[in-house]
């Protein structure tokens, strides 16, 4: 392979990591905001937080990325740049997985706090401040770790709406070099070097949050083992 | 916005040859994941930890890297090397090679649940190490896995779109098709989003029923 070769594989690279961030922060906002309505006093609060769980849980998230790159503009005249399209799509797809995660957190923690909380006078926001949320956070993180995987992994769907991330830059060399085999391990253990990577951050941001409300570290090991991918296991 | 229920009634044949395919593919993509990802689960139970340490690592590799880009892998590389497979053959594979990474922790997990006693019950009646698995450690412990593989299927429906990328023409394959020949994009892909929630969200609730039903 040339230089130039790689330079694409390199930019590739460079908007893989970008779309991957930017669809990871709105993944995490519509996680918690989805996760936190879903244990709201009002019915209708859960059931629309519900109601949107389910149908972006239910769809594809290839469908959803196509739904945005070509039905949005047409339908409601809104053409978006392709890395805030593609992140729109991924951020609310795997946002709706998220939701579910944080439930589960939020419903896992000792009802004895909950109650503490009302005792004290606390007012459902406060409690949610500064009881829930604080214990429910890292028991997350070894989902949350998983399903930023799923994410990475995610990202390379934008490739077949054409836009240069990393699937498509190998794509572009296998095209100019007419041969395969080489670019596409390189591009597969590029995925999995960023991936390894993400869960040694991710497992080192658990042990922090942990260590911050008395609590050691888990074994990862068990929990990797309950690890569960899109669709699985979160319900 | 503008919704034309004429351009979906002329989707209407392409979809149902598509929802043939998708079918299809998830339903050998199925079979290949439960299978292999056994096989897996078993390896990774032997003494040696030279058929151990590979099978961990070419699984967590699989795991982790995009099926887009193994199924390139695939659809490609294959034929350089002589094998030349249809695209939905590839596909199919693909799908069952990947998800069965996944469905050899199910069974890990699964396995693991099966309490010592059996294992020390299988010993004390002298079975050989292949009636144990057979006759008493698999059956038990593949009745708790059922709803978690259950899952893994709802997911592999989700992903049966991408063989789209390989040219098979499964629902959004056509859809794409349609689109580009009639210039409607709103209907089709929108029919088959929808499609999608209708088949998995019954699904989840068949397996959220079987979950109540087989795991005790």
């Amino acid at each position: 392979m040339t230089s130039g070769l790689w330079e694409l594989v390199i930019e590739g690279i460079w908007t893989t990591v970008q779309l991957l961030a930017l669809s990871a922060l709105l993944a995490t906002a519509v996680s918690f905001v989805v996760g936190i309505a879903r244990t709201h006093r009002l019915w209708i609060v859960r059931f629309l937080a519900g109601f949107y769980t389910e149908v972006f849980r239910g769809t594809s998230a290839l469908v959803m990325i196509f739904w945005v790159f070509f039905v949005l503009p047409v339908a409601f005249g809104w053409q978006l740049v392709p890395l805030w399209a593609g992140t729109l799509a991924l951020g609310l797809t795997y946002g709706a997985y998220g939701s579910e995660i944080v439930r589960g957190a939020l419903s896992a923690v000792d009802p004895a706090q909950q109650e503490s909380g009302v005792a004290l006078s606390f007012t459902p926001w406060q409690r949610m401040r500064l009881i829930l949320l604080p214990q429910a956070v890292p028991e997350m993180i070894p989902s949350f770790c998983n399903l930023l995987v799923e994410l990475l992994k995610g990202t390379a769907l934008v490739s077949v709406m054409g836009m240069g991330d990393l699937t498509f830059s190998a794509n572009l060399v296998r095209l100019a070099l007419q041969q395969s085999a080489e670019i596409y391990t390189y591009v597969l253990l590029i995925y999995f070097v960023i991936a390894f990577t993400l869960t040694r951050l991710m497992r080192g941001l658990e042990k922090k949050l942990k260590a911050g409300i008395g609590k050691g570290p888990a074994s990862t090991e068990s929990q990797r083992v309950r690890a569960v991918g899109v669709g699985g296991g979160v319900s | 916005m503008t919704w034309d229920w004429n351009a979906v009634s002329d989707f209407m044949p392409y979809f149902w040859d598509g929802l043939v395919v998708s079918l299809q593919a998830l339903l050998f993509g199925s079979l290949i994941s439960f299978g292999l990802g056994l096989v897996w689960a078993l390896l990774m139970r032997t003494p040696s930890r030279w058929v151990r340490w590979p099978v961990g690592v070419v699984t967590e590799f699989v795991r982790d890297t995009p099926l887009l880009v193994q199924l390139f892998f695939l659809f490609y590389v294959l034929p350089e090397w002589g094998l030349t497979f249809s695209a939905l053959t590839t596909g199919v594979f693909a799908i069952g090679l990947h998800y069965s990474t996944y469905t050899m922790q199910v069974y890990r997990a699964g396995i693991e649940a099966v309490p010592v006693g059996q294992w020390e019950a299988a010993t004390a009646l002298n079975l050989p190490v292949r009636r144990t698995w057979t006759a008493v450690i698999l059956p038990q412990a593949i009745r708790r896995v059922v709803p978690a593989l259950g899952n893994y299927v709802i997911a592999m429906l989700k992903d049966t779109p991408i063989l789209m990328a390989i040219t098979v023409l499964e629902l959004l394959g056509q859809a794409r098709l349609f689109s580009q020949q009639h210039f409607q994009f709103t209907e089709p892909i929108t029919v088959i989003g929808v499609a999608f929630i209708v088949i998995s969200y019954p699904a989840s609730l068949l397996i959220r029923a079987l979950e109540r039903r087989l795991v005790r």
